[in-house]
């Protein structure tokens, strides 16, 4: 079970994710204390330690939009947290699997902050509401990476097979 | 069934006879970009080798480049111990397509590519930059993927597990109205398909208006595909291709434009007329937030800036320094203008239009990515209004939460420099 720790709406950039003049801090290590750097009463709870790991982000639609800065990803990677959103962009998406960032694809999720959701392989269960909503399926193709625990480890196996 | 242009060259690129949408490939990379975040680039590619008997080498290094774009100069010592990291890195590594901070080869990643002949009709483009797709404007598949898969890249020469996009065909037709571009077109594309509308596709461009279209327009149009939410946009290769990468790239080697078949297989179809459109706006805070200009003509606006990997081409600054020859910068109005290479500085330098706008009051920037997504000068104030040839208007993109992004075409931006207002370039029309 995890909890909705934030609810967010549509097309939340990677702007307001990770704000573009922070950019220049690269390491996975240090970008945390940015996220959502303008939204002082998320980066607040998430900054004093008050949210825990495995916590649920509910967003709207094309989460993660715009820029490719990895650092939008890595910095949710630091909170261990979970997004839950009605739909994803293309390279947050695929940042995400390669990070090990839990995404999931919820076209018709309905949750307020503080819902404990179930989330299975197929469906979310909002045991609050009692209401089930189905999963998109991450794309088959990046399975292995997946399978890999990420992308660095899958092509460490690659390219050491290779040779 | 027939293949579009990204099938086809994602078929050659994987060494398959043929691949439809859907299918998962592995194409091989013809060029790998990357600007200031190489430094993450090379710290996920270090972590790559930990633990294998094997020394950290980019599979090649002649198809690797990296322009500094982004914070230029750099604004603080964090970056400047970046580019220096990074700088070393090229060195040992053997890569020669390194654009540093200079006067004469520097530039904006996504003007450096095309004006050096980096990349060609049917190639692979890869670029740890979402604009990327910029590069479909020379017919080639162009993509943004994050630093991690960067690091992949330049392990193993291929991106892995792509699945192969579907692709929406957009044929425009007519003929552009004055003070009308295609920064209009593509902004009023997007308004069409919405932010998201072309997630997980292609945007392949057809029709006569695109065939009379420059070189530098066909990059505004890829350039901003990406705010529909494409993975690429692409022009297919045709003369004005060939006479671009000839005359203006230098290229001398040959050139092979890459076609859709005629029974390729298309996801969905945009038919657009530009010979009615007008001056297109995109409000605050989504770029699929698009207006006609007379539902915003008459907006303050605190700051005007012309340039960018989208707009800051020498025809962009050829219409801006026409409209605002003999004028002057409103009084309350700041005026930023950054040409999206050194090269194109120059050019601007010999022509006049430097001179124009410094006497307009405007404030000529050396190249750079900055202003666009305030990280390096021209940040906005609490409540502050800025209009812009950029691509992204999202809330706090221009370095503050509290204020507003428009977007427009250099027309339009250099009109409202004037007029300190939104101000349509077209007048009582």
């Amino acid at each position: 079970m995890a909890t909705v720790v934030y609810e967010i709406g549509d097309d939340i950039s990677t702007d307001v994710i990770y704000p573009g003049r922070y950019m220049a801090t690269v390491l996975p290590t240090e970008t945390p204390q940015f996220a959502f750097a303008d939204d002082p009463v998320l980066n607040g709870k998430l900054t004093a330690g008050q949210v825990p790991p495995g916590g649920v982000i509910v967003a709207g639609s094309n989460f993660g939009c715009g820029s490719s800065r990895e650092q939008a990803v890595s910095t949710l990677k630091g909170y261990d947290l979970v997004i839950v959103a009605k739909s994803v962009a293309r390279i947050f998406l695929q940042n995400a699997i390669n990070l090990g960032l839990g995404v999931v694809m919820c076209p018709t999720i309905e949750a307020n902050e503080g819902d404990e959701l179930e989330i299975g392989a197929t469906e979310v269960i909002n045991r609050t509401s009692a209401a089930r909503f189905p999963i998109v399926p991450l794309p088959k193709s990046r399975q292995a990476i997946i399978d890999a625990g990420g992308l660095i480890a899958y092509t460490r196996q690659r390219l050491v097979a290779g040779r | 069934m027939g293949m579009t242009v990204a099938e086809k060259i994602l078929a050659r690129a994987a060494g398959l006879p043929a691949v439809k949408a859907g299918d998962v490939v592995e194409p091989a990379v013809d060029l790998a970009m990357s600007h200031e975040n190489a430094a993450l680039v090379i710290n996920q590619f270090l972590e790559i080798y930990q633990g294998t008997p094997l020394s950290p080498t980019i599979w090649n290094p002649d198809r690797v480049a990296v322009i500094f774009d982004h914070r230029v100069p750099a604004e603080s010592s964090k970056t400047a111990s970046n580019q220096k990291k990074v700088r070393e890195f090229v060195a040992n590594q053997f890569v020669r397509k390194f654009h540093d901070i200079r006067g004469d080869v520097g530039g904006i990643c996504h003007q450096i590519l095309p004006e050096n002949g980096y990349v060609r009709p049917g190639a692979v483009v890869v670029g740890t930059d979402s604009h990327t797709t910029s590069h479909g404007a020379l017919g080639a598949f162009a993509f943004g993927i994050g630093a991690t898969e960067m690091a992949s890249v330049w392990a193993l020469g291929s991106v892995l597990n792509v699945e192969v996009p579907a692709t929406i065909r957009v044929n425009v037709k007519g003929k552009f109205k004055k003070h009308v571009s295609a920064k209009d077109l593509i902004l009023h594309l997007i308004g069409r398909l919405t932010a998201q509308g072309a997630n997980f596709k292609v945007l392949e461009f057809h029709g006569d208006t695109i065939r009379r279209l420059s070189t530098s327009g066909r990059l505004v149009l890829c350039n901003m595909s990406v705010e529909a939410g494409a993975t690429a946009g692409i022009v297919p290769g045709d003369t004005e291709t060939e006479r671009y990468l000839r005359e203006e790239a230098g290229v001398t080697d040959p050139i092979t434009p890459v076609l859709p078949d005629d029974d390729a297989e298309y996801d969905s179809v945009v038919d657009i007329n530009v010979s009615k459109l007008g001056p297109q706006i995109a409000c605050p805070h989504t770029v699929d937030n698009v207006k006609p200009i007379d539902q915003v003509a008459g907006r303050s606006i605190n700051q005007v800036v012309i340039g960018s990997c989208t707009n800051g081409r020498l025809d962009d600054l050829a219409v801006a320094a026409k409209i605002m020859k003999g004028q002057k910068v409103a009084a309350n109005t700041r005026m930023l203008i950054f040409p999206a290479s050194a090269r194109i500085f120059q050019q601007a330098l010999a022509k006049g239009y430097v001179k124009t706008f410094m006497e307009a009051g405007a404030v000529v920037m050396n190249s750079g990515c900055g202003p666009c997504l305030g990280i390096h000068e021209g940040a906005l104030g609490d409540g502050e209004v800025a209009l812009s040839t950029t691509n992204r208007n999202f809330k706090g993109r221009m370095g503050n939460p509290k204020s507003e992004v428009y977007l427009c075409s250099p027309a339009v931006a250099a009109a409202s420099a004037v007029a300190g207002t939104i101000t349509d370039p077209r007048g009582e029309h």
